[in-house]
């Protein structure tokens, strides 16, 4: 039996093709994925997150609690609104998710994570929260729409009110602001800039119609795996999992280390994954026609790796990929592809970003 | 329901091919097929003058979803292909019984053609999927 979000009739309205996606039905596209991820690139496209979990973390512990579960320091976090992106690591120092956390006052803070990870992310978090006065609340009652492009912002506008646009404007990336009905925050997962938009379900589909009205296009998830991928942004369960060291997952600049007293989890075994060294997750650009599959082997000097992710680039109109190879690796790697061997380049995890080439 | 023209013939893995009338044939992907596989990003076609045999594979539809080939529904010569398709994959997408034609051949033995399927036929495969 697959969920659906209250999103469903409007997906179908707009001509979306439906797949399950970890137990949920989400569009795939409205036509084309391609026209969709230009969309995004050049001007704004949506995209219906709600299947994302929301939980909110609230009591006179909250900070120490998440300062223990989270591999990032929410104790960086000062001002109200602010979000940081973060792991949340297993005791043995892999990934049991990725996820964005909101703090609004040092007891009581909001967790986006994923929904293909729900059950043992909530599992989890109720595990470590022995001892800790905190309160964990799923909101399920709240949908999400990710509103993103460079005239995602100024789309959103119109349909705000003068008090919401007030509470918004001039808003810096990463950061979430209750305006009226809705949670706006400047985040997302495309590389452009825009919104991640909180709203209860009653009123989902009303914003969802007013954005179309507002000539912000529906995207569906292959556009969302094509514009993350070319960002360099991970998606779970492909380029990390809990068999993977944050390290080994571009994820390193996610590590609060300091202050060296703090204890979280994962951090004893993290510390012994550095000293030893891990794999590293790197980019492949491939100019010569073909596209670069998931799971493809990586041939690099004195060892091998393996493709995480890979698809075609629209915006660059070439191949890309993440792969996870030796720390060792150079500047050139070979891709074992169907029925030959190809040469491609390895340069960081970062393709684009707001709509230009970054390498 | 993907659009199957009675004029034509089809393999069940998804080409059809149109009789010119001339002894040769024009051979494409369906629409049906272009669905499953989303939107083209590279075709790689064969060249001009290679012999294919009924059934090989002489060519590969890329798209963002996957890499598939496509095989020889008739045994001949390829005797032209669709070089728009280099620079418009997507041709496929919007008209893959029209301009997303990939190549045409001149058929060696023109009873290959009754080994095909009808429309008729071929819809029972579509349904299937």
């Amino acid at each position: 039996m697959t969920s659906r979000t209250v999103l469903f009739d409007k997906h179908i309205e707009s001509g979306a093709k439906m797949v399950d996606f970890h137990g949920w039905e989400m569009p795939i596209n409205y036509g084309s994925q391609i026209e969709e991820h230009h969309a995004v690139r050049q001007d704004a496209g949506m995209f219906d997150v709600s299947h994302m979990t929301i939980v909110d973390v609230k009591g006179a512990d909250a900070k120490p609690f998440l300062r223990y579960l989270l591999a990032n320091n929410v104790g960086k976090l000062k001002t109200p609104g602010k979000a940081l992106y973060t792991g949340m690591l297993t005791d043995d120092g892999g990934v049991v998710d990725d996820l964005i956390v909101y703090f609004f006052d040092e007891q009581n803070y909001r967790l986006v994570v994923n929904s293909a990870t729900r059950e043992k992310d909530l599992a989890w978090m109720g595990s470590k929260s022995d001892g800790f006065a905190v309160t964990l609340t799923e909101r399920p009652e709240y949908s999400m729409i990710a509103v993103q492009g460079p005239k995602a912002i100024e789309k959103v506008a119109t349909l705000l009110t003068d008090e919401e646009n007030a509470l918004t404007a001039g808003m810096k990336p990463f950061f979430g602001v209750q305006a009226g009905k809705l949670f706006i925050a400047t985040t997302g997962y495309t590389g452009e800039a825009g919104y991640e938009i909180i709203v209860n379900e009653n009123d989902c589909a009303d914003l969802w119609q007013r954005l179309l009205d507002a000539g912000v296009k529906p995207c569906g998830l292959g556009a969302r795996d094509t514009l993350r991928l070319e960002g360099g942004l991970n998606l779970y369960g492909q380029d990390m999992d809990e068999t993977v060291s944050p390290l080994a997952a571009n994820m390193g600049w996610t590590i609060a280390w300091k202050p060296e007293d703090r204890d979280f989890v994962g951090r004893a075994a993290l510390t012994k994954q550095r000293a030893d060294g891990t794999d590293k997750l790197v980019g492949l650009v491939m100019k010569e026609k073909g596209v670069l599959r998931t799971g493809q082997k990586v041939i690099v000097e004195g060892g091998e790796g393996v493709i995480t992710s890979g698809t075609f680039s629209p915006t660059l109109g070439h191949s890309i990929a993440l792969a996870r190879v030796p720390a060792s690796t150079g500047d050139t790697a070979e891709v074992e592809m169907r029925k030959k061997t190809i040469a491609v380049d390895v340069i960081k995890p970062c393709f684009v970003r707001q709509g230009q080439k970054v390498f | 329901m993907s659009n199957i023209p009675a004029e034509l013939k089809y393999a069940a893995s998804h080409e059809w091919v149109r009789n010119e009338g001339d002894g040769t044939f024009t051979i494409g992907i369906t629409e049906h097929a272009q669905g499953l596989l989303g939107d083209m990003v590279f075709v790689e076609l064969p060249d001009v003058g290679d012999n294919l045999a009924q059934g090989e594979d002489c060519a590969v539809a890329e798209s963002v979803k996957a890499a598939s080939d496509i095989y020889a529904p008739l045994t001949g010569e390829v005797v032209a292909v669709n070089e728009e398709l280099e620079d418009q994959p997507e041709l496929v997408n919007s008209d893959a019984f029209g301009d997303g034609w990939m190549y045409k051949i001149k058929a060696e033995d023109v009873s290959e053609l009754d080994g095909l399927l009808t429309a008729d036929g071929y819809k029972d495969i579509v349904d299937e999927d």
